[in-house]
């Protein structure tokens, strides 16, 4: 399993331009504001149509614009955890940790998820009684168990404190080690992108 | 208090507008949708015909709706020949009067809170594997709830007072169209019938306020983030 992408985009005046090959372990897209990370992800994602290029994660097509192929979004089996939360507000922790869960094959066990993201005080809040790094930890859970192919990470690390970056950097290092799955994730922090990642993509 | 008669003004009342605004709720949801989120040509146009009934005379609203659903009107005959029936004269008619008056308030509050919906959270449900419909299901529609109910509420209020276009378009017959307004406006022409405009008045400012506390209600209870479903 591994990310195999090369899409470009015109937004604007800017023309976004992404090569991302032989992707194992956590790949990290590194580059300033404004590059153009973020759609990136969301090309990936299916969120964002490239003008041109392919997307295959683990040899399957998810975009290509010489076969025609593009899968929606909720068809690709990204694990996106955004650069906000994006929490439902109208459900509590457990209805959003369980959001996705119902499509999934159950590869990922929900008490063991819980356990690790430290969730289970946290399950019968409202979104918004929750703390910035509380918030992305869930965020992280609900990405999780809806059973992803691979794991998409925008800037998981921005706005924490450093005790908390401290925390969910090693949650994120667990999951690239534990999981076997394919992560691409967002920083322009380099010492960041340095410790968590197998490969460094600048753009 | 009051006479059987005076009730049945009432509970006509409350029939056609009950039933105006549920009939032309999947209406106006379907408009308000399209206004919020479509972009097609035309719509402005159809923002404008839509906010019609609220800014033209309502005789005119009525006058129209005659010509259209007159038994050789473009409404009126499909209703003759495929159903049979025909909306003039009768309390169906006033339920169609009130909906197309209420229509546009209805929309309003509506796409307003459709609008409000955060676009990212859909994007979020569409990559945890819900499909467009589940989505709309389970984050757009829940999270719009409030303004739907707050347009229902006040579509409700509108057709309780809805009067030009009724008289207009289906004329003032006691027991089918006679409504509160059109009640009031029948008693206002009979000598000696101001006592009966005391009470029907009254009972149509507390119908109001009893719509209006329900709608500020529901607009805290939303503004407070406690969700109705």
């Amino acid at each position: 399993m591994s990310f195999d992408v090369d899409v470009a985009k015109r937004m604007g005046e800017a023309e976004i331009a992404c090569r991302i090959e032989g992707g194992d372990g956590l790949t990290v897209l590194f580059g300033p504001s404004g590059a153009g990370k973020t759609s990136v992800l969301n090309m990936v994602a299916g969120l964002v149509e490239p003008d041109r290029g392919h997307v295959r994660v683990g040899g399957e097509a998810l975009f290509d614009a010489a076969l025609g192929v593009d899968l929606a979004p909720e068809r690709r089996r990204a694990g996106y955890v955004f650069q906000e939360p994006r929490l439902f507000p109208h459900k509590r922790v457990r209805a959003n940790l369980l959001y996705g869960w119902r499509q999934g094959a159950g590869a990922v066990d929900v008490d063991e998820t819980i356990a690790l993201l430290g969730l289970a005080a946290l399950l019968d809040r409202w979104p918004r009684t929750l703390s910035g790094g509380e918030a992305r930890r869930v965020a992280i859970g609900r990405a999780l168990l809806s059973n992803p192919r691979f794991l998409l990470l925008d800037e998981p690390l921005s706005s924490l404190d450093r005790a908390r970056r401290e925390e969910i950097m090693g949650l994120i290092e667990r999951l690239r080690d534990a999981l076997g799955l394919p992560i691409l994730m967002v920083t322009h922090d380099r010492a960041e992108a340095e410790r968590l990642g197998n490969r460094i993509v600048e753009i | 208090m009051l006479t059987p008669e005076e009730w049945g003004i009432v509970a006509l009342s409350l029939k056609v507008g009950g039933v105006a605004v549920l009939v032309s709720l999947p209406l106006a949801f379907a408009l308000a949708w399209l206004l919020a989120r479509g972009r097609f040509p035309g719509r402005v146009l159809l923002d404008a015909l839509v906010h019609l009934p609220l800014v033209v005379p309502p005789v005119v609203t009525g006058w129209l709706l005659l010509l259209a659903f007159a038994p050789a009107g473009p409404i009126g005959g499909w209703l003759e020949s495929w159903l049979g029936v025909s909306v003039l004269f009768r309390w169906t008619g006033a339920a169609v009067a009130a909906g197309v008056m209420a229509l546009p308030l209805m929309v309003r509050a509506i796409r307003l809170s459709i609008e409000g919906v955060d676009r990212r959270l859909e994007q979020a449900a569409r990559t945890l594997g819900a499909g467009r419909w589940r989505t709309f299901a389970t984050v757009t529609l829940p999270l719009s709830l409030p303004g739907v109910i707050a347009g229902v509420v006040l579509g409700f209020a509108r057709a309780l007072g809805e009067f030009g276009a009724t008289i207009t378009f289906v004329s003032n017959v006691p027991g089918e169209t006679q409504t509160l307004p059109l009640a009031i406006y029948a008693a206002l022409q009979t000598p000696g019938g101001e006592a009966l405009v005391l009470r029907l008045a009254g009972i149509s400012v507390l119908l109001s306020l009893a719509a209006l506390v329900a709608s500020e209600l529901i607009a805290r209870r939303a503004g407070r983030g406690l969700h109705v479903l």
